[in-house]
């Protein structure tokens, strides 16, 4: 690791296609600037990708990096950081990718606790496939899929992670660029899945969930006496449906990974030429 | 009598009849003489019918056959699912005193052999040894030394205490002393010799995960299920030892993908599954082949379609794994045909997985997967196990494979299909990769020059491999025959018995057994040598019999097995004859 990263330095010389002021390109800067911050480097961070807009950003920035397939993005993130603990590994994906293909493997990344980064980017809009309901849109919103609206609930991601045992849920706005990069940046430094869940406008599709409503309507937890250390605090502002909230809801300092629980901190890649020196005692455990 | 010795102890689920039959295999082992073992067993944890089945003999034993000596029955029905494998002279040991076999008689010809299991089971201090106490009845009609069961009861209870393990060697001398009392010792006439020779027992989940860390492997995910399920048992416990980790995964999609990350930061990396599992990783599949990511996937088949019948035999994922995936996928696929291949293939699934950075299929199927059996432990040779890591591109090299740009190129096309690794954390070669068509940065495309070059560039790693690997079969049998019998899999061992059951008819035949199903052996001249070629396979249409019609413009019967049970050699045997132009009665 350098000292003298820029975030820059992520940046790969590949013009995004993202639609001119979505809401992503804000959020990947933040996630670049976090990364620089924390002292990392392209060469030992890993970038893990879905599909979709969310998907793109491994083109867009330059570290090690995977797109996946469809929601499968945190299976490959986990597999990575404990293959190789030194790396600093983060996943981004989309509200469809991580909370309906990938709900399953959410769930079991936030409980599992790896310690890597979840940015996901929620437009609450399926927008490559160009504007269908998401797991997130709300139940009256109307869309190609949904003339009358999807009536059914939206999923709350933050209460998902929340009830998996989550140890670091952050809410954060792509626009506000100064804290969103700052919440990133913490969720980096917990130690452990450290979740953020951007608000991620989707210029084309969205018109209801728009820059000006959550500019409108966010509330910054740092400008409340909001305790991030209190669990029932932080279930009482995710379940708050009027207020959209901006910032570290809740952060478990005494968790533990599970890469430091299960002693994953050595190089996998690192084998010998050959069997280990005593694997003869594997085949006299046959005896 | 034949020195061949062939036992079972059948039950209930839940009766202990595994740790039985293990004990005795183990025994046997342990003093010298081959073992082979075979399970019959239904998918419930408690109740239904359930067989451990142990053939013995002073020399290698490959297969199972249509006949039992001893049989320990626990249940009534225990003696009816064996019923066709007794014979004369068959030795049927049960509890004369327990309420389901009161009335019971052995059929004409069978010896007849009640041991009070249970009473003598609670005075060497609980009925729960009831089997122990069989066991040691077994011993002594079989003349096999007790003592020989001493260290598989220390190896089984140990763990338990010393007294559990002094109470089981009682048991099994009061089994023992019942025999000697009761019955002459000269109305069993078995009399199994014993050998210096140390063997090792296992199976062939075993043998892959011995493998997989032998050959680096440091780590697997998976998600439970039958019969996949002992490799990650195997390995959970021993990987750690060498600084690896099991992982087990919320599903199949997502274990494969962990494997897939782990794969990319360098690591060897394995996932176990079967048929039904192997279904749900066709998505990623085509990823870790468009990325180039090397990794092993193990399928250990079971009865299909769907859930089928998940604890019997089948080799019914074979166009599966060949063709599997939506676009066109290369990849390799390997196939154990032995316990002992089970070792030695995994070994060299790693080694193609990173020379070619493409995925390969590690087959085998439930008769090997469950299958015990003895080896010398040379067989598993550890100093012979290479580790070829392919093109890995170390930081002093870096600048060979960077552009003008200084922008390392993962998938550059090379001339022979494989381009430069370089591991995250490598200094210059960070680079992004995925599952669109993508350029040499590894950046998505739809340039049509690029996606021709990609797409063969791709392919091309299969055609190097054929050309510089080596793609044979294993020969056995009469290498002159007119008869060509080729196979997959577990059939070998049956197959290599009956070829000795056929000699004895006087027929004899040249037999191929083909561990590489892609790329796979080109028989076209074997084929055309022999007059006639029968295929032998468990599953009902012939995929493999279809493939190699398809490879060699020839026609080929067919030998198809799909109740859920493997080939014995001397029904094998039988069988050939009947596809014969002259059919031969074969002696059993």
């Amino acid at each position: 690791m350098s000292s003298d990263v820029r975030f820059t330095d992520f940046k790969s010389d590949k013009q995004p296609t993202w639609c001119p002021g979505c809401g992503d390109f804000g959020t990947m800067n933040g996630m670049m600037k976090a990364l620089a911050n924390t002292g990392n480097d392209p060469d030992n961070t890993f970038v893990v990708a879905g599909i979709g807009c969310s998907g793109k950003i491994g083109t867009y920035m330059h570290s090690y990096a995977l797109h996946g397939v469809h929601g499968r993005a945190l299976p490959v993130g986990i597999g990575v950081k404990s293959a190789n603990p030194d790396l600093e590994v983060m996943v981004s994906g989309g509200d469809g990718d991580g909370y309906s293909i990938g709900a399953g493997h959410f769930v079991h990344a936030v409980r599992r606790n790896m310690d890597m980064t979840y940015v996901v980017m929620d437009n609450r809009i399926y927008g490559l496939t160009k504007g269908q309901f998401s797991p997130t849109s709300r139940e009256d919103f109307e869309t190609a899929t949904s003339p009358d609206g999807p009536k059914q609930e939206p999923v709350n991601p933050k209460a998902l992670a929340m009830a998996a045992g989550g140890s670091f849920v952050a809410q954060s706005f792509s626009s506000d660029a100064q804290r969103h990069a700052e919440l990133v940046q913490q969720a980096i430094e917990h130690d452990g899945f450290g979740y953020v869940n951007v608000y991620s406008p989707c210029v084309t599709f969205n018109d209801v969930d728009t820059y000006d409503y959550f500019r409108d309507t966010i509330v910054d937890l740092d400008e409340t006496d909001h305790d991030s250390n209190d669990r029932d605090a932080a279930l009482e502002k995710i379940s708050d449906d009027d207020t959209e909230y901006m910032g570290v809801l809740y952060q478990d300092d005494e968790s533990v990974p599970y890469n430091e629980r299960h002693d994953l901190d050595s190089n996998m890649a690192d084998i010998p030429d050959g069997a280990p020196e005593d694997a003869t005692d594997l085949v006299r455990e046959f005896y | 009598m034949p020195d061949d010795l062939n036992w079972a102890i059948g039950g209930e689920a839940g009766d202990g009849i595994n740790s039985t039959g293990k004990i005795f295999a183990q025994a046997l082992s342990r003093a010298g003489r081959h073992v082979f073992t075979s399970k019959d067993f239904a998918s419930r944890i408690r109740g239904g019918y359930t067989a451990y089945k142990v053939r013995s003999s002073t020399a290698q034993v490959e297969s199972v056959v249509d006949r039992l000596d001893i049989l320990i029955a626990l249940t009534q029905r225990t003696v009816e699912e064996n019923m066709d494998e007794l014979h004369e002279g068959s030795i049927i040991i049960y509890d004369g005193e327990r309420t389901m076999m009161e009335d019971f008689e052995a059929p004409e010809g069978m010896i007849d052999l009640p041991v009070p299991l249970k009473s003598l089971a609670e005075d060497a201090g609980g009925a729960i040894m009831q089997n122990i106490v069989a066991l040691g009845a077994a011993c002594e009609v079989a003349n096999f030394p007790i003592e020989n069961l001493d260290e598989a009861l220390e190896k089984r209870f140990g763990n338990k205490g010393q007294s559990i393990v002094e109470n089981n060697k009682e048991a099994a001398r009061l089994g023992e002393e019942h025999v000697q009392e009761e019955y002459d010792r000269d109305d069993f006439g078995y009399d199994v010799e014993t050998t210096d020779s140390d063997y090792v027992l296992l199976n062939g989940d075993e043998a892959i995960g011995m493998g997989a860390i032998a050959a680096g492997c440091r780590f697997y995910s998976g998600y439970p299920i039958t019969p996949a399920t002992d490799v990650m048992e195997y390995l959970k416990g021993k990987i750690e030892r060498y600084g690896g980790h099991v992982m087990q995964a919320e599903d199949e999609l997502s274990a494969i993908n962990m494997a897939l990350g782990a794969a990319r930061a360098g690591a060897r990396s394995m996932t176990a599954t079967s048929g039904p599992g192997i279904d749900l990783m066709a998505e990623t599949f085509g990823l870790v082949a468009t990325s180039e990511t090397p990794l092993v996937i193990c399928d250990v088949m079971r009865s299909g379609p769907s859930t089928g019948m998940p604890t019997k035999q089948e080799q019914g994922d074979l166009d599966m794994l060949l063709y599997g995936g939506h676009g066109e996928i290369p990849r390799f696929v390997v196939s154990a045909t032995t316990v002992a291949e089970c070792f030695h293939k995994t070994v060299e699934a790693f080694n193609l997985a990173e020379k070619y950075q493409t995925p390969v299929y590690l087959v085998a199927d439930l008769a090997l997967s469950v299958t015990e059996q003895t080896y010398e432990p040379e067989e598993f040779d550890m100093d012979a196990v290479e580790v070829d890591r392919g093109k890995l591109v170390e930081e002093s090299d870096i600048d060979t494979w960077l552009n003008d740009k200084d922008q390392f190129q993962p998938h550059f096309p090379a001339a022979d299909g494989v381009s430069p690794r370089t591991l995250p954390g490598t200094s210059g070669g960070a680079h992004m990769t995925t599952g669109l068509e993508h350029d040499e940065l590894g950046r998505r495309t739809e340039d049509t020059d690029v996606r021709i070059e990609q797409v063969d560039k791709r392919n091309q790693k299969v055609r190097t491999a054929q050309e510089e690997e080596e793609w044979d079969y294993r020969e056995f049998g009469d290498e002159d025959a007119d008869t060509l019998v080729v196979s997959w899999g577990s059939n070998e061992g049956a197959m290599r018995e009956a070829i000795g059951f056929l000699e004895e008819a006087d027929v004899s035949v040249r037999f191929l057994s083909v561990p590489y199903l892609f790329p796979r052996p080109d028989l076209s001249e074997e084929f055309e040598e022999a007059e006639e070629v029968i295929v032998v396979e468990c599953n009902a249409t012939g995929q493999f019999a279809d493939v190699l019609e398809h490879d060699t413009l020839t026609r080929v019967k067919r030998i198809n097995k799909y109740n859920g049970v493997q080939f014995k050699a001397d029904e094998l045997a039988e069988r050939i004859t009947e596809k014969l132009d002259t059919p031969q009665e074969v002696p059993t």
